[in-house]
């Protein structure tokens, strides 16, 4: 506590006050053998159950058509949930081609862009996950913890998230992080495809990402997240 | 006008939205405002005109601004309307002489029947398609005139004008009074073989031919806008259900659609001539095109459907927003062995019983709000195949997969349960706003902005598909429950209501 009250600059007591009530929402809870504060499993939730699901698909909608329709790609819609990406939206690719509805389906977070962009801004949960625990799907799939935290942190600061690979062999997905009014990531929109179509080499096509890019922001703005 | 941009408004029963596409189709922005419902009495319900005039102006500007568009990038507006929807206002001064009368408003009924005893069915079924029923534009009219005093004499006079919707609208944006086939073939005035007024149905209902509008096609320019969207040509106007037909791509005899909205609308495109039905279907106009020859089509239409969700949100406040609906449904396995069935205007399609009024059955002490929310979802699965066998009845051939666009297609488990007990798949297209990219599309097609149906053809994609699952002793035992629950909503409006 004296490091919080230090790097707040508030005397002790009201740190001590506001950490009481944190703890009352499980926002903060205290290491029983150290007294340390770390963050509480309300906060875990809080940012993969923010939006229902079936609301995010109703307002996401015209945007993921939109998505589908620029890049010529199958569009998915995903949200955390206990570690792993749930699909509540998928838009066919517009080729007609014979393709099954993949709403309610589980990928692995560190595989996929969606995962990966839902991570970048859940660090918390991202911090949980223990060396060892990333499953290797492809010889692409990152399974080194400290790398892959990492590639968390650059996509944090870039804005989108990339597979390539990594979960199925010549497929790449780019995906972009949704946000509501509370700046809160709760969800993830994006698109999947062959890697020659999606990717110069390895590195995804700006094209795509723009696209992307420009979906994830029109789903917030229409959550609030960004004015006007 | 260049513009590259073509805006359409889609005014409906619950809200007023407008569209900016770009021409590869594709929603550049949305706006959306609702407006208030007013239930007068049980049964009754009303909209008032100026508030979705203002609304309509209202969407479109905000739209407008979302994109940094101005009205000199639109080369079209476009409108698709809420149908049957009656308005009458002063020519004048442009005041409504009083609220709008909505189309699932029922005050008509003793007036129906005296209309359907007196004159007989057949009259109206052979000249105009329809049935005389509450639905139509033509009896609320008549009421209006019965109701407001010095009113008929006005109207007689040229002194007030009907409208429906579009009328409204273009009547505001471009001070012509006109309206297109589609909605025209509403009203119960409307002759579907000349496709203009008809003097005996006019006499019949007496309604006088002085304050009705000019009839035209849906895609036509029918003038420029006035301020604030100066200079933009007016160039479609259709009800929302032959707009969603259009924006289907349903150009051909034999395409259908199904729109799930407030209310659902099973549409197929029967051709250059009309189909009359035998079971409990209308006949009437698909759209008109410009010169090109009318396109007619069999409706099934069903009354209640996603109103039924915003009943259960705003009236009994057991969720919070309509797409929660899904999310309750999902508590629960199935419907816990209850059924609900929304006549809350009476049954539409097929079976056409204004005595009728909404019932829930099967209750036990087993069903809590998850089965509730699973029947309200169930409801409007269980309408569509009643409409959909009448359909297929009627012309002569099975319906081998069904196209749905609508509000209610986000809700995949409605979707699925649509599938399982039509036991067709059921896609929808890439762009699900067909209502709003129908307007577009008829009034792209009038000021040559799309330069033919076939490219139009080209833009649908198949965005999501449902395939039955359902297996069908199971699908049949739930189907003989659900005509069980229809069977106990006839027979409840009495004669002295």
């Amino acid at each position: 506590m004296a490091e919080l009250a230090g790097e707040l600059r508030l005397p002790k007591g009201t740190v001590y006050g506001i950490l009481r009530t944190l703890q009352a929402v499980g926002f903060v809870e205290q290491d029983r053998e150290s007294g340390k504060y770390q963050l509480g499993p309300a906060l875990l939730h809080m940012g993969s159950s923010y939006l229902d699901g079936n609301e995010l698909r109703t307002r996401a909608l015209n945007w993921a058509d939109g998505l589908a329709t620029r890049s010529g790609e199958s569009v998915r819609i995903g949200t955390l949930h206990e570690n792993q990406v749930l699909i509540v939206h998928h838009v066919f690719r517009p080729d007609d081609s014979r393709q099954a509805l993949e709403v309610g389906s589980l990928l692995p977070a560190h595989a996929t862009a969606l995962g990966k962009a839902l991570l970048a801004n859940h660090n918390y949960i991202a911090a949980a996950f223990a060396p060892g625990s990333l499953s290797s799907f492809t010889p692409a799939t990152v399974t080194d913890i400290y790398r892959f935290r990492q590639e968390l942190e650059a996509i944090g600061e870039r804005g989108w998230a990339a597979d390539v690979g990594e979960l199925f062999h010549g497929t790449a997905s780019i995906a972009a992080p949704i946000e509501d009014r509370r700046r809160v990531t709760v969800g993830a929109i994006g698109i999947a495809g062959p890697i020659e179509r999606l990717c110069d080499g390895r590195q995804p096509r700006p094209e795509f990402v723009d696209y992307v890019m420009e979906a994830a922001r029109a789903v917030s703005r229409e959550l609030g997240a960004i004015p006007w | 006008m260049n513009g590259r941009y073509v805006a359409s408004i889609d005014q409906g029963t619950a809200s007023s939205r407008c569209f900016v596409f770009d021409d590869r189709a594709r929603i550049v922005s949305v706006s959306q405002q609702e407006h208030r419902q007013h239930f007068p009495r049980p049964g009754w319900v009303e909209h008032d005109p100026e508030e979705i005039l203002r609304n309509v102006l209202l969407v479109v500007r905000v739209a407008l601004d979302k994109a940094d568009l101005t009205p000199q990038d639109l080369c079209a507006l476009g409108i698709a309307n809420q149908r049957e929807t009656t308005v009458l206002w002063d020519v004048r001064t442009g005041a409504p002489v009083h609220n709008a009368i909505n189309w699932a408003d029922t005050r008509t009924d003793r007036l129906c029947r005296e209309f359907a005893r007196k004159l007989g069915q057949e009259l109206f079924r052979g000249k105009t398609g329809l049935p005389v029923t509450t639905y139509f534009s033509g009896p609320k009219i008549r009421w209006l005139l019965d109701h407001i005093p010095g009113l008929r004499e006005r109207a007689e006079a040229g002194e007030v004008l009907f409208g429906t919707i579009d009328s409204w609208l273009v009547w505001n944006l471009c001070g012509r009074h006109v309206t297109d086939v589609t909605n025209a073939s509403r009203t119960l005035l409307m002759n579907l073989h000349t496709l203009d007024w008809d003097p005996e149905l006019l006499d019949a209902l007496g309604v006088p031919a002085a304050m009705l509008p000019e009839i035209r096609p849906s895609s036509e320019v029918y003038g420029e806008a006035g301020a604030p969207l100066a200079g933009v040509p007016v160039a479609s106007a259709l009800g929302d259900q032959h707009a969603a037909l259009v924006g289907q791509t349903c150009f051909k005899a034999g395409d259908a659609k199904c729109t799930f909205g407030t209310g659902s609308f099973f549409v197929l495109n029967t051709g250059a001539r009309p189909v009359t039905s035998k079971n409990g279907l209308l006949t009437t106009l698909a759209y008109k095109l410009g010169s090109a020859e009318p396109m007619y089509a069999l409706e099934g239409s069903i009354a209640v459907t996603g109103a039924l969700v915003q009943w259960f949100r705003d009236n009994l406040g057991l969720i919070g927003s309509a797409p929660e609906i899904e999310t309750l449904a999902l508590t629960v396995e199935d419907n816990g062995g209850c059924y609900f069935v929304p006549a809350f205007s009476g049954l539409f399609a097929p079976h056409w019983r204004s005595d009728a009024r909404g019932v829930i059955t099967g209750l036990t002490s087993y069903i809590n709000k998850g089965h509730l929310a699973r029947a309200v979802l169930e409801a409007t699965a269980w309408q569509t195949r009643e409409v959909v066998e009448a359909m297929n009845t009627d012309y002569g051939a099975p319906l081998s997969e069904l196209r749905v666009d609508g509000g209610m297609t986000p809700n995949n488990l409605l979707m699925q349960f649509l599938a399982d007990v039509l036991d067709i798949p059921v896609m929808r297209p890439i762009v699900a706003e067909t209502v709003s990219l129908g307007a577009a599309y008829t009034a792209g097609l009038a000021v040559g902005f799309w330069p033919d149906t076939d490219s139009l053809s080209k833009n649908w994609h198949k965005a999501a598909e449902w395939l039955p699952s359902m297996d069908s002793v199971a699908r049949e035992r739930a189907y003989r429950k659900w005509k069980k629950a229809v069977a106990r909503t006839v027979d409840w409006v009495d004669d002295d209501e």
